[in-house]
């Protein structure tokens, strides 16, 4: 699906995401909701599912909602089985003609309620093919609990059950790489994206993720000012960090063709994006080089993997 | 006319299926409730019905899923059993407390561990407390009639809650019955069509589910629940009748037989009230005692006062509780069924029996040895054992 | 408003079925404003419409009309400053305070 991306027309639509939540200031899991919904058209109808987690407890408290289109919560670890739910029941109901709208299905999810606890949930919408969007604001930790360690969680970042002290590094695993899991479901559409520049990347991609007939999902790196340990305010600075030093690299696997969004000129080193981030002080302490020197290395490593997947 | 037919349980609730069309059943196979997706699957492969089957991965997801259906606005259940039902347990809740009209055809099995597939009631006496109706049935009759009731009943607008259409594994889900069958196009009418009043997929209004509620406001929605569950006694025998009418088979909370002049009563839920019935005739006829027998057909809500009322004449009551719930005293309906009835004020001995766990068979003979137990307490006025098993092994 | 129906002193009659709500948007009504600590301060001569500082605020709080932004919501911006940082054209300051 070919898409043209023109910033001032996307800006003019309104956002389909009210204020008044009560996420974080700086909240980088917000911005990917508003984006991934002004990606919908004007016209059409959308229900929106989430996981329980930062973004569920505060963006619907009671009698206060922040969507402007239907919406489900559910639990924790079903997102993907309860849109599956609400996708056909809308097949049935349009097949009996009790409704004659378009309504799209885009569910959202933390890392904790899409990498680990609804994993399942999200594999079996996924080998079902249900015509929705699962988007996964990862921002690497349970963040509503309290920035306990995920799957997503990088390699030796401090978390509070990953904490690093006299004889520990931090996180002992490397990240799970869920979008490449995903797409070998065959869905017909993963994108692994974050925010740059004009947001013509995550824009395009949410555009094409709700728009391709199927399951889709949408991996949105969501820096989390409070669990990461940086300024609020240097949330770009942080996700071009990321793209640049090929920590969070921006693909796309469209019907298991991967392709590579961007690609560096000069990758930087990965001291570059972990320096700002107080989960990853530790790292900067004399005698700890060697753990820079292995991070550096996996990063090499995954993205060589990468770019050969994406010849 | 009444369709003659014979029929296993699981093909009943099947066949109830078939004639409510529903639009949308999610499920994961277990034993002993599998048969039902299955029978609904291939109604779907011949093209006898319009309902979208969900291959969900898990019975998690498939309560999930079913939620999603129903908040969205179609008309949507599943099937499971007990260790099913377990992996179900918070979205049980999440049902209920949402106010969806979902229907669980459930098929009693025992819990896990060890691990057992035969018939008795630790997977539904253990989310008695989840917010589900539970309606349960003696016969493969029943539980089609309690199937094309429960619709209705759950889609009230009184009501709004999930029902639980229990019958015991293999005994009756298993075992072929004559049955009568309500014509399709009655069956249908009495089920009616679904239109929910505010759904996800509503285009003339947004809907909102499953928030999060700050402790200001979750206890005045538990109140709120509480009175659904209250409303739901009155439709229930509302539901009832117009079911009589239709059919001529009459339903309540319990069923009260040979209780008109009962001395010696014995409360039970489920299919072996069909072995005390034979244990009932047998005693009047050689001995002219006065027994009787309450089989409990709506165990949620809770017909309390009903039931003190149904035992306020007897001598004696035995309990009959084919679950444990490990308190150390009572079973479940021991407990509940004590506490109307020290409500009540009633002088009556009682006595708690657990019966039939994992299948465990209960017997004519059985039953005539409780009934004089029950003779003899009320007579001493000394119950020995507040807490007793039926074909326990014992040194 | 919602909050005239439904709020903290609402008996239990008055609470929507299974918590349901029936309207979009109702957030609105909750003025997240109050949380800041640090203000933005939009400099309209300096802006050059480049728009970079809109989709980046995690509150919806710089409005577009007609591919031009607005004056801050200040009803909702919690003042995390990330638009003060995007911003090429040093539009927006951050000032202490509310």
């Amino acid at each position: 699906m070919e898409t043209t991306y023109n910033f001032k027309e996307v800006m003019n639509k309104p956002d389909r995401l009210a204020p008044g939540h009560r996420m974080c200031a700086g909240c980088g899991g917000t911005i990917a909701v508003r984006t991934v919904l002004r990606a919908l058209h004007e016209g059409d109808k959308a229900v929106i599912g989430n996981a329980t987690g930062c973004l569920e407890v505060s963006s619907f408290m009671y009698p206060y909602t922040a969507y402007e289109d239907s919406y489900i919560h559910n639990a924790f670890e079903n997102a993907g089985a309860t849109l599956s739910g609400v996708e056909t029941a809308y097949n049935v109901l349009k097949k009996k003609g009790k409704i004659k709208e378009n309504y799209k299905f885009i569910t959202f999810g933390g890392d904790g309620g899409t990498y680990d606890i609804g994993f399942q949930s999200l594999s079996g919408a996924m080998e079902r093919g249900h015509d929705m969007v699962y988007v996964c604001y990862d921002n690497g930790a349970y963040m509503n609990t309290g920035t306990q360690r995920s799957s997503a969680t990088p390699h030796f970042a401090d978390t509070t059950t990953t904490p690093a002290g006299k004889v520990s590094n931090g996180k002992v695993q490397v990240r799970k790489d869920l979008a490449a899991i995903i797409a070998e479901h065959h869905v017909p559409y993963v994108g692994q994206t974050t925010y740059i520049g004009n947001f013509k990347d995550i824009y395009t991609k949410a555009e094409k993720a709700i728009y391709t007939p199927g399951s889709a999902f949408l991996n949105v790196m969501s820096p989390c000012p409070r669990g990461w340990g940086y300024d609020p305010s240097e949330l770009m600075t942080i996700c071009k960090l990321a793209v640049e030093t090929c920590y969070w690299p921006m693909f796309e696997v469209i019907d298991g063709k991967w392709v590579l969004s961007y690609a560096p000129k000069n990758k930087l080193p990965i001291e570059e994006f972990l320096r700002p981030q107080r989960r990853f002080k530790h790292l900067f302490k004399k005698g700890n080089e060697e753990l820079l020197v292995a991070f550096q290395a996996e990063i090499d490593k995954r993205w060589e993997e990468l770019c050969n997947r994406c010849e | 006319m009444a369709i003659r037919e014979r029929l296993s349980g699981n093909e009943a609730v099947a066949y109830a299926i078939k004639q409510i069309n529903p639009d949308v059943m999610p499920a994961f196979p277990i034993t002993p409730s599998t048969e039902i997706p299955q029978y609904v699957a291939t109604y779907i492969a011949n093209g006898e019905i319009d309902t979208e089957f969900i291959h969900v991965e898990s019975e998690h997801s498939a309560m999930s899923a079913t939620i999603g259906a129903s908040a969205a606005g179609a008309r949507a259940l599943t099937a499971t059993s007990s260790c099913g039902m377990a992996l179900m347990w918070e979205e049980l809740y999440v049902a209920a407390s949402d106010r969806l009209p979902i229907v669980l055809a459930l098929v009693n099995r025992a819990l896990t561990g060890p691990i057992n597939i035969n018939a008795d009631h630790s997977d539904s006496m253990g989310a008695r407390d989840t917010g589900w109706i539970q309606i349960y049935a003696e016969s493969n009759q029943e539980v089609y009639d309690n199937f094309l009731q429960a619709f209705p009943i759950a889609e009230h607008k009184d009501v709004k809650l999930p029902v639980m259409i229990c019958q015991d594994g293999f005994i009756t889900s298993h075992g072929v019955e004559n049955i009568l069958l309500v014509e399709d196009e009655l069956a249908k009418e009495f089920v009616g069509e679904y239109e929910p009043e505010h759904y996800l997929l509503n285009p003339r209004e947004t809907m909102a589910v499953g928030p999060y509620a700050v402790s200001n406001y979750y206890m005045e929605t538990k109140r709120a629940q509480r009175e659904a569950m209250i409303n739901a006694k009155k439709v229930i025998l509302e539901m009832a009748e117009k079911f009589e009418k239709m059919t001529g088979r009459k339903y309540g909370f319990f069923e009260e037989y040979r209780m008109e002049d009962a001395e010696y009563a014995i409360v039970i839920i489920g299919s072996a009230a069909g072995t005390c019935k034979a244990a009932i005739e047998k005693i009047r006829q050689e001995t002219g005692k006065k027994v009787g027998l309450i089989k409990i057909r709506v165990f949620r809500p809770f017909p309390e006062e009903e039931l003190a009322e149904a035992l306020s004449k007897v001598k004696a009551v035995a309990i009959m509780d084919r679950s444990e719930m490990f308190s150390a005293t009572s079973g479940p309906l021991g407990a509940e069924v004590r506490a109307a009835l020290f409500q009540a004020k009633s002088q009556a001995e009682v006595v708690n029996y657990f019966y039939g766990l994992g299948g465990r068979d209960i017997t004519v003979d059985d039953f005539e040895e409780i009934y004089n137990n029950l003779e003899e307490m009320a007579q001493t006025h000394v119950v020995k054992d507040m807490y007793k098993y039926i074909g326990l092994r014992e040194r | 408003m919602i909050q005239d129906r439904i709020n903290e002193r609402s008996p239990w009659q008055d609470i929507t079925e299974g918590n349901k709500i029936y309207e979009p948007a109702t957030s609105r009504e909750f003025c997240t404003g109050e949380w800041r600590t640090a203000t933005p301060v939009f400099d309209k001569e300096k802006c050059k419409q480049c728009l970079l500082c809109a989709p980046v605020c995690p509150d919806c709080s710089i409005p577009v009309v007609n591919s031009e932004r607005q004056e801050f919501d200040y009803d909702h911006c919690k003042g995390c400053g990330i638009c003060a940082k995007v911003c090429p054209f040093g539009a927006i300051t951050m000032k202490e305070g509310k």
